[in-house]
């Protein structure tokens, strides 16, 4: 009896040392290779504990209510933004991330206009927002010179009429559809005027009732399943679902292209709370997450694209050789990027969008 | 002394656990929205008398402005109530069958109406995502038997929502009924049915009044929570389901803005308060009558 008290003692002892060196990050869901978390664990000997969410808005409430606990969260590049400016991140200790120098400066630039200097954050991944459609039936409805890559499918009520049947989802996600039906519009897509956002909405509310469903991230599912025959959703995900879809066999055929009319770009990015309890610790994952190794199997296990110039040798071929992952040149000019909302703008985007949803 | 004691220990429940958290949401409902930590202005780091100087009723008058609000409170209502009669009707023939069940099953036939508990509520209202959705266990059952061609449309629509209240909450409305109907004397249905009153009407005249309490606790278990659900609809309502609960969600995390959320949760207690209270008055009232 004795021994095994003893060992139970040691066991709490020990327990009570590890918490020491946890280390919490809080992370998107479905966005990295599990095996990643284990081999920072036996690499560092630091306990990870890796939650995840599904939307920056729950995140940013965590944040600024104070005191998340979390040490590393990853909110995309409009959200980081507002939450520096609300004193929610602690400057990086670049003295702790020597791999640094493998990130990419092209991207460096971009996510400079939301974390200057990039002092606070490290670039993750970035993507773009766009269609994924099942081209099978999409041509099969609206014939072979259906207007795949333009927002003319997903916005002009005379395609959206025919492919309502079949099923279309929309991401339940403001900042990334109106920017898109202002384009559709002609409009510049990052305004945030009222009687632009009342013309954004005119827009959707043309197609509304052929809309099946608001949501951001049924869509995989529901594409790879053949369930729907158009998702507007992150290029990621769609390709995740075509890749589910291509397992499966089920004879569905998924292609994901980024608006011909423009494209949001955006950018998850990794920054340290200023509350962190150990802060030493998650310069030590974001050094991990850093290696240009590590980096590249979290892109080939997710399709997306990241930051780090030095992970592109290790990358597959149907990761870095596709152009709905990696952009070329031209395709790199028709994507756009938006700036943050401030909270009256905010306000009535979210209105517009209850409105837009609800009918109310 | 004692007697002091004793009165003091749940006044010091009724402090600690529901008038100083509704101070604290009262507070913010009277404050304004900032981009800080925490996202309202101004905080008792201010100082008291600067904190309550700045304090106005801004955010209660903007609620009036927009009728989504009105709109919500009176969905919600409407939708609460729906659940709560169906709730009363698909749960007094249970607890009712539960009270004349032979003594010896009684015990486990509570137990199965606990028996729910033991599983989270959540994964509990996930599962009817799967028996309600187009392919889900309901349709392909009733596409089998042959009743219907094509797959119902339930899941994402208020009928879901009700289906989920009503099956969420049914333990709530049997226990009371049921501890009701337990201790009703069954010599009073006897006597009745002497008197030349049928079954049914000594069910009527004898029964359900008898069992008035518990129909009322249990009415009150169900709205209560029904009327501020967010789960559920979320879970299983389609984006036409107005609920305050939803509204709530939408204004402290998509909008950042506590101190209106605040004030939408300030108006939901008050009009949860004021039927509690007149009830209570009437329950007083028939006891002081009765003694």
């Amino acid at each position: 009896m004795k021994p095994t008290m003893l060992s139970t003692v040691a066991a709490i002892a020990l327990a009570g040392a590890a918490a020491a060196e946890d280390v919490r990050v809080y992370n998107w869901s479905d966005y990295i290779d599990e095996e990643l978390l284990t081999k920072f664990e036996e690499e560092t000997g630091i306990n990870l504990i890796y939650d995840v969410f599904d939307s920056n808005e729950v995140l940013e409430t965590k944040m600024l209510a104070g005191s998340s606990g979390y040490d590393v969260v990853v909110p995309t590049g409009t959200f980081l933004q507002r939450q520096i400016a609300a004193g929610v991140f602690q400057p990086l200790d670049t003295s702790q991330l020597p791999n640094l120098e493998n990130m990419w400066d092209v991207i460096e630039e971009r996510t400079a206009t939301y974390d200057p200097d990039n002092a606070y954050s490290i670039n993750y991944m970035w993507g773009t927002t766009g269609l994924g459609v099942n081209t099978g039936k999409v041509t099969e409805i609206l014939g072979e010179d259906a207007p795949i890559g333009s927002l003319s499918l997903i916005f002009d009520p005379a395609n959206m009429e025919k492919l309502a049947a079949c099923g279309v989802h929309f991401l339940d996600a403001p900042t990334e559809m109106i920017p898109a039906a202002l384009t559709y519009a002609g409009l510049p897509s990052d305004s945030k005027d009222q009687d632009d956002l009342a013309k954004a909405e005119e827009v959707i509310m043309a197609v509304r009732p052929y809309i099946q469903k608001f949501h951001s991230s049924e869509y995989i599912n529901a594409l790879a399943n053949g369930d729907i025959c158009v998702a507007f959703g992150w290029s990621g995900d769609i390709l995740q679902a075509r890749d589910r879809a291509a397992e499966a066999e089920n004879g569905v055929d998924i292609a994901y292209t980024a608006p011909t009319e423009g494209a949001l770009m955006w950018f998850d990015q990794m920054a340290i709370p200023a509350d962190a309890p150990n802060p030493e610790g998650a310069h030590a994952f974001l050094n991990f997450i850093m290696d240009a190794q590590n980096m590249a199997q979290a892109s080939n296990y997710v399709y997306y694209a990241n930051g780090n110039a030095a992970s592109k040798e290790f990358l597959l071929e149907d990761v870095i050789g596709d152009t709905a992952i990696y952009p070329d040149e031209a395709a790199l000019e028709n994507l756009y990027t938006v700036t943050p909302w401030g909270a009256r703008d905010q306000r009535n985007l979210t209105r517009t969008w209850t409105k837009i949803k609800s009918g109310t | 002394m004692r007697r002091a004691v004793l009165i003091a220990v749940p006044y010091f429940w009724l402090l600690a656990l529901f008038l100083i958290p509704f101070a604290v949401v009262f507070k913010i409902s009277l404050s304004d929205i900032a981009l800080a930590i925490p996202p309202y202005t101004p905080t008792a780091k201010d100082g008291i008398w600067t904190m309550l100087s700045q304090l106005d009723f801004e955010n209660f008058v903007f609620l009036t402005q927009d009728d989504l609000y009105w709109k919500a409170y009176v969905s919600s209502l409407q939708i609460a109530l729906i659940s709560t009669v169906l709730t009363l009707l698909v749960g007094y023939p249970m607890a009712y069958a539960m009270a004349r069940a032979p003594e010896q099953w009684r015990p486990t036939l509570l137990m199965l109406v606990i028996l729910p508990f033991w599983t989270s509520f959540l994964i509990r209202v996930y599962a009817w995502v799967g028996i309600l959705s187009g392919e889900g266990f309901l349709n392909q059952f009733l596409l089998w038997i042959g009743i219907i061609d094509a797959p119902l449309t339930i899941l994402n629509t208020n009928i879901a929502v009700y289906i989920g209240i009503v099956y969420t909450y049914l333990p709530f409305m049997i226990l009371p009924i049921y501890s009701a109907l337990d201790r009703l004397d069954g010599s009073l249905i006897e006597a009745a049915e002497d008197l030349g009153c049928s079954r049914i009407r000594a069910f009527w005249l004898v029964t359900i009044p008898l069992s008035r309490n518990g129909i009322i606790a249990g009415c009150f278990l169900v709205f209560i929570p029904a009327l501020g659900e967010f789960v559920i609809p979320s879970l299983l309502g389609g984006s036409g389901t107005l609920m305050i609960g939803k509204v709530l969600f939408e204004e402290f995390f998509s909008n950042r803005d506590w101190p209106v959320a605040s004030a939408v949760a300030v108006i939901l207690l008050l009009i949860l308060i004021i039927p509690i209270v007149l009830f209570q008055r009437n329950e007083q009232k028939q006891v002081e009558d009765g003694s």
